[in-house]
């Protein structure tokens, strides 16, 4: 009973578990999510172009491609934080100043477009050679077949996929700790660490846990909702154009 | 199909466009598939292709929108050597419309836009004219009702009959379909095969592999029978199938007739 006991004075220490929460969700919730978006997004980017030129006929885009996923995939994550986010200034590019979160962002990012790229990669090929055939029997060009056609299907189909990285990034961003942060600066993993470091107790991390849970969890729900209603195709729709509309803007 | 057959004399206009093929050869690396080809498919005319699996059907009409480039040999759309070195492959593939056996239909858009995605991509037309030929083409295969459903909500055949609409859409000159109803549960091919007849009576030069035999005889203006590679006998189907001239044709009309 007492190992019991100490269990859940070290994990769930509830006082102090509900003394963090609210630093948490003022401070550091805001502070994950934007680095999150911020660096899916470079991530996405770099992932497709990678993704593009991996596919490519030609060597000469292929092969860097090629080494660039297999270094940035290989590394540790600790190491390119390091490298992309205090090599980058040092080398004298110092693009975001003293933002400590761009250089995190475009750290995570640029890691993140590797494992990415091999994703769409996959996605991609897995897009039917007779479908593309079809495209271009009707006189749309390569670079059409490919941003109207290829990347469209192939991106949904690896959707729960990148749902998987996605949470990755989530939980990449604890890492931004490494450059340094100033005040209010502090991401969830971050608040949770110090508190930690200062009651001596492992409960606010446990804290920080609910909140990548709350994040994490209803978005593979909402995301696998989304890729089955892709899959099976909406419901018959009256005919209206509105909906012809929408349907356009989503591509 | 009545109705719908009046429709589509307003969505399609036809053209005498003829396709000849000037001694074509094809091979896969060292895999000869074509040997010599020569024929010419009439303009306003259906030519049909028979003849066993490998026999290089299917290669000699993907060639003739250069989704095959042949080895040797030219071939002409109308006065267009498209086969020459330097052709714009895009533009001509406008010209040159194509079925195929697995429909392969767009699964990420509806079916009015798998019928106007290219019209505005590739002829750069509006959208609302896109969308008015469109759904002219798709009242002409009895589908305007289904045009906010997806392509897996759709038969096999009702898919056929969109692939067939997004193509005459582009107001091609030629119209290809290569096995067009061989994917298909016997009940859907009458519909696509009415589609086809409709389309021929309108005078649009299509070329036609097949195995439907009782199409090419009641539809086809000339029949080609190819064998390894080789183009053994054309007609016209009443002496194709009433009196073949060579042992391979008798013996390949024997099996499947």
């Amino acid at each position: 009973m007492d190992g019991l006991k100490q269990i859940w004075d070290t994990f769930f220490d509830l006082d102090l578990i509900g003394s963090t929460l609210p630093t948490l969700l003022k401070e550091g919730l805001l502070n994950t999510l934007f680095l999150t978006v911020l660096a899916s997004a470079i991530g996405l980017v770099v992932g497709i172009f990678l993704a593009s030129g991996l596919m490519s006929r030609f060597r000469v885009l292929r092969l860097p491609c090629r080494w660039y996923v297999d270094i940035l995939r290989g590394l540790p994550h600790i190491l390119s934080i390091y490298l992309i986010g205090q090599g980058l200034p040092l080398a004298g590019l110092t693009m975001f100043g003293n933002w400590t979160y761009g250089y995190a962002a475009l750290a995570i990012g640029l890691m993140e477009g590797a494992y990415m790229a091999e994703i769409f990669r996959s996605g991609f090929q897995s897009v039917d050679k007779g479908i593309v055939e079809a495209s271009r029997s009707l006189g749309m060009s390569h670079t059409k077949t490919m941003r109207l056609i290829v990347i469209p299907i192939g991106f949904r189909r690896v959707l729960p996929a990148l749902t998987g990285q996605f949470i990755l990034v989530i939980k990449s961003t604890a890492l931004v700790y490494l450059l340094g942060l100033a005040a209010g600066q502090r991401e969830m993993f971050a608040i949770a660490q110090d508190t930690s470091t200062n009651n001596a107790s492992l409960s606010p991390l446990v804290a920080a846990g609910l909140f990548y849970l709350a994040i994490t969890v209803p978005l593979t729900y909402v995301v696998n909702r989304w890729d089955k209603r892709m899959r099976e195709g909406r419901p018959a729709a009256p005919t209206a154009p509105a909906a012809v509309r929408t349907e356009e803007a989503l591509v | 199909m009545t109705q719908a057959s009046t429709a589509a004399a307003d969505a399609v206009t036809t053209t005498g466009t003829t396709v000849r093929y000037e001694h074509i050869d094809k091979s896969f690396g060292n895999t000869p598939v074509l040997h010599d080809i020569v024929l010419e498919a009439p303009g306003g005319t259906t030519t049909c292709i028979i003849g066993p699996s490998g026999s290089g059907k299917s290669t000699l009409l993907r060639c003739t929108n250069l989704l095959e480039i042949p080895t040797a040999g030219r071939i002409f759309i109308g006065d267009e050597a498209i086969t020459d070195k330097g052709a714009d492959v895009d533009r001509i593939r406008t010209r040159v419309g194509m079925v195929f056996q697995n429909f392969h239909l767009f699964p990420h858009h509806t079916v009015l836009d798998n019928v106007t995605l290219a019209q505005q991509q590739v002829l750069g037309v509006s959208r609302d004219e896109a969308v008015e030929t469109a759904r002219a083409n798709l009242a002409a295969v009895g589908l305007a009702a289904y045009e906010n459903r997806r392509p897996s909500q759709l038969s096999g055949g009702q898919q056929q009959r969109v692939a067939i609409a997004r193509s005459l859409a582009m107001n091609p000159e030629v119209m290809l379909f290569d096995e067009a109803t061989s994917a298909l549960d016997p009940e859907l091919v009458k519909g696509v095969l009415a589609v086809m007849r409709d389309l021929a009576s309108r005078g649009m030069t299509m070329i036609v592999v097949t195995h439907e035999m009782r199409f090419a005889r009641e539809v086809a203006e000339q029949v080609v029978f190819l064998d390894q590679g080789r183009l053994v006998e054309a007609a016209h189907p009443t002496e194709f199938f009433e009196s073949p001239r060579s042992d391979r044709l008798r013996s390949f009309l024997d099996e499947v007739l």
